[in-house]
């Protein structure tokens, strides 16, 4: 099952192409752009692995996509690495722009769907990745 | 990613060449559309002197158009090798061309941004294991798009000490100068006999750098009217005695350690202008008028340092003085 998290992930993957606009256009705000990675696809896991720190002072996207191609070299195979863009312009650091810029290799598996029976037959539901069955770094291999 | 889409939906720069690809190019008309006559003109206003370096410049633009309409019509795909190395003494306008050379490299469409980085040694070499590649790093990667300038770029190399840890930037630099041309230029610089000799240990450094170009001394008479111009941009006039004690200034202070050139000059200016203020201080009665507050006058220079030094040395028998100046 295709994970669809953030910007974009209704349409066909972006090309390194159209990132690259997108990193221009967030740089062009004035936004800093953060790269992270997971493989753990839960939608309540917010808060994935940094790589590096946020890329502030930066003028041309081509900064941004040499360190995507570093983290791709290292997690580009079992991992999902999405792009944000932060605005700090408020005074504090917001995400105007999230979106997924890889995914894992192996194929997405998706969730299961766990019920619980509780008292009066009250049924409590929980979602699981099939990926999270294996540990941290084997998954999706 | 495996299942990306053909890329229909995007220009690609080469589908945009292929549908519109010209018969014929007039360079004549490209030179004026492109901005870059309008960077020669100011290059050659602003900047006094230095005829050698404006020429190689001028070469190198003419180039880099021509090369520019040999891509756009199908003729070449690689992206010519830029990076350069400026050669001269201190004050000679290295930093003042590179950025000149941003501009132009950006008018051309050969950088995207037109920024210009200014780093030293201690930017790039980090102070322990580990450290040293991600600094570097974070330097190129704020100098992709523009135009990276490293100053005294001899300092990376350090043949005395075999675990220094510049080797390791110099070929992090060297490795993303090869691969990413199209993403940053970089311009070395530094004194020519030692930046000759840091070729000579780094031969990567010399067979990636296409164009080396040579900023010769300033004349006399080209430090004058730099005296001239600076003073001018900051609304200051020298007066006929003045003029010719700055002659005599130049004329000496060369002769004396540590001359750097325009930057010299400047400072010597710096310092007559607080003297002038001084001057103006003590002396005044009554108020000044817009004149006398911007005439710079003899005594404002002849007061430096600098005279007292060569006359000391013309006249040997007179105690020396132990100052060098600055």
């Amino acid at each position: 099952m295709r994970i669809t998290q953030g910007a974009f992930s209704f349409l066909p993957d972006l090309t390194d192409e159209q990132i690259t606009k997108q990193v221009q256009y967030c740089i062009d705000n004035g936004w800093a752009v953060n790269l992270e990675y997971t493989d753990d696809p839960h939608p309540r896991n917010t808060y994935w692995d940094m790589w590096g720190h946020p890329m502030f002072d930066i003028e041309d996207a081509a900064g941004v996509m040499y360190e995507l191609a570093e983290c791709r070299k290292l997690y580009g195979d079992n991992r999902y690495i999405r792009l944000s863009a932060f605005d700090s312009t408020q005074g504090w650091e917001s995400v105007k722009l999230s979106f997924i810029v890889n995914r894992p290799k192996g194929e997405e598996d998706g969730f299961w769907l766990q019920r619980t029976e509780g008292a009066g037959r009250k049924i409590r539901y929980t979602t699981h990745p099939y990926a999270t069955r294996k540990p941290q770094g084997a998954r999706y291999s | 990613m495996s299942d990306r889409p053909a890329a229909s939906d995007t220009e690609t720069p080469d589908a945009e060449t292929a549908e519109e690809r010209p018969k014929a190019i007039d360079l004549r008309e490209e030179y004026e559309s492109s901005g870059v006559d309008e960077v020669l003109r100011e290059l050659d206003e602003s900047l006094v002197g230095l005829a050698p370096v404006k020429r190689r410049i001028r070469e190198t633009a003419a180039l880099l158009l021509v090369e520019r309409a040999r891509k756009r019509m199908g003729l070449a795909h690689e992206t010519p090798t830029l990076h350069m190395s400026f050669t001269g003494n201190p004050g000679t306008g290295k930093t003042t061309v590179a950025m000149r050379m941003a501009d132009l490299l950006y008018r051309l469409g050969y950088v995207r941004r037109g920024h210009l980085v200014t780093v030293t040694r201690d930017d790039l070499v980090g102070q322990y294991i580990g450290h040293t590649a991600p600094k570097t790093k974070e330097v190129l990667k704020k100098a992709m798009g523009g135009v990276l300038f490293i100053d005294e770029a001899y300092y990376l190399y350090r043949p005395e000490n075999e675990r220094d840890y510049g080797q390791e930037a110099i070929e992090i630099l060297l490795q993303v100068m090869e691969n990413q041309r199209d993403d940053l230029v970089v311009i070395l610089a530094g004194y020519s006999d030692r930046m000759e000799k840091f070729f000579e240990s780094n031969p990567g450094f010399r067979s990636r750098i296409a164009h080396h170009i040579d900023f010769p001394d300033y004349t006399d008479d080209e430090l004058i009217r730099i005296a001239e111009l600076t003073l001018g941009e900051q609304n200051y006039t020298l007066s006929a005695e003045a003029r010719e004690a700055m002659v005599e200034y130049i004329h000496h202070r060369r002769a004396q350690p540590h001359f750097a050139n325009a930057r010299s000059i400047r400072n010597a200016l710096d310092r007559a202008r607080l003297r002038q203020a001084n001057r103006l201080f003590e002396t005044a009665e009554g108020p000044l008028s817009a004149e006398e507050l911007s005439k710079i006058d003899a005594s404002d220079i002849r007061a430096s340092r600098v005279f007292k030094i060569a006359e000391d040395e013309a006249d040997p028998d007179r105690e020396k003085d132990q100052q060098t100046p600055k």
